[in-house]
């Protein structure tokens, strides 16, 4: 199987600057925790710590430029159920009438 | 391909090194997977109660410490920024600056854990910990108006900030557990640039226990803190 050598490894400086800006976008979001943004506080946070994420798995992680697409598959299969779990709970305790336990 | 080789490099029953290495990086994910979704259930829970509850969410969140939150998220990120250079390191066939960064990591790991344990103890001390002596009596500050909390209420919020930050801190003790195990090796020169599968491996670990971090750290210290 004659396969091309892979490298997954970045550069040291661009190590760095992703770390630096994974630091900058912590302090961002502890920011943005002090301004009244009203229903938007929450999106915010959790938009910012997804950007976060999404550096790592794709840098750190080295999913981005994996030789192997199946790797890619399984990684977003776990993402994707855990929206299956997280969105059809919702659909269920966002949709009762009244206080949620009643 | 050296259909030959007999090292940890090409076990006899992959047919080239880069098939191994795809090998075991799958099943990697395929156990990283489990702790998503091992974690997603726990987020889960915390998601439903939040909405239900939400001033007693906000007024437990308003009693934990962000300084102390936000300096664990650096120590983390920097944790996974030495990691990534140790297997860099490896990779490069660096071996004390490989066994420096896998100390290093380790170090941070440890200063995570001992910051979440003063943490831990302002809890016990203000009688947040859940049980029998819980006792919550502040009120939920939005924007200056004082709302009263149900102390049950907030005794959820603080059974969540247990068993989410405690599993996250248990993922660590392990983490560090195998990051030493991974300096001695690494030190005795079990790693070459040709194989260094494990370090790889760990790493992905350490990273996806810097990402549930990533997320519980807005999740639990930052709701509602505006004025």
């Amino acid at each position: 199987m004659a396969q091309h050598e892979e490298h997954t490894t970045h550069s040291q400086a661009f190590y760095l600057f992703i770390g630096f800006a994974l630091l900058v976008l912590t302090a961002t979001t502890v920011g943005a925790a002090f301004i009244n943004l009203g229903a938007f506080n929450p999106v915010v946070a959790l938009l910012i710590a997804t950007i976060k994420a999404t550096l790592v798995v794709l840098f750190f992680m080295h999913v981005k430029g994996a030789s192997e697409k199946l790797t890619g598959a399984v990684v977003v299969s776990g993402f994707f159920f855990l929206a299956i779990l997280l969105s059809l709970s919702l659909a269920d305790y966002l949709t009762r009438s009244g206080p949620m336990w009643r | 391909m050296e259909p030959e080789a007999h090292g940890p490099e090409l076990v006899h029953q992959f047919s080239d090194v880069q098939q191994q290495k795809n090998a075991a990086s799958l099943g990697m994910w395929l156990f990283l997977v489990t702790e998503i979704m091992f974690f997603g259930g726990m987020f889960c829970a915390y998601l439903i109660y939040r909405l239900e509850y939400f001033n007693a969410f906000a007024a437990g969140s308003q009693q934990l410490s962000i300084k102390m939150g936000a300096i664990n998220t650096a120590v983390l990120i920097i944790s996974s920024v030495t990691v990534v250079l140790a297997v860099k390191a490896a990779e490069a066939g660096k071996r004390k600056l490989l066994v420096g960064y896998l100390v290093v990591t380790v170090l941070l790991g440890l200063t995570f854990l001992v910051v979440k344990g003063f943490e831990y103890r302002e809890k016990f001390e203000k009688h947040h910990v859940p049980g029998s002596t819980f006792s919550f009596t502040d009120k939920f500050d939005d924007n200056g108006k004082q709302y009263s909390v149900n102390s049950k209420e907030a005794e959820l919020f603080f059974s969540l900030y247990f068993v989410m930050t405690g599993m996250h801190a248990l993922h660590m003790i392990i983490g560090c557990g195998l990051f030493t195990v991974l300096a001695i090796l690494a030190w005795k020169g079990h790693y070459t640039p040709a194989y260094f599968t494990p370090l790889e491996n760990s790493g992905l670990y350490w990273h996806l226990v810097d990402i549930i971090w990533i997320y519980l750290f807005p999740l639990l210290y930052l709701i509602s803190r505006h004025s």
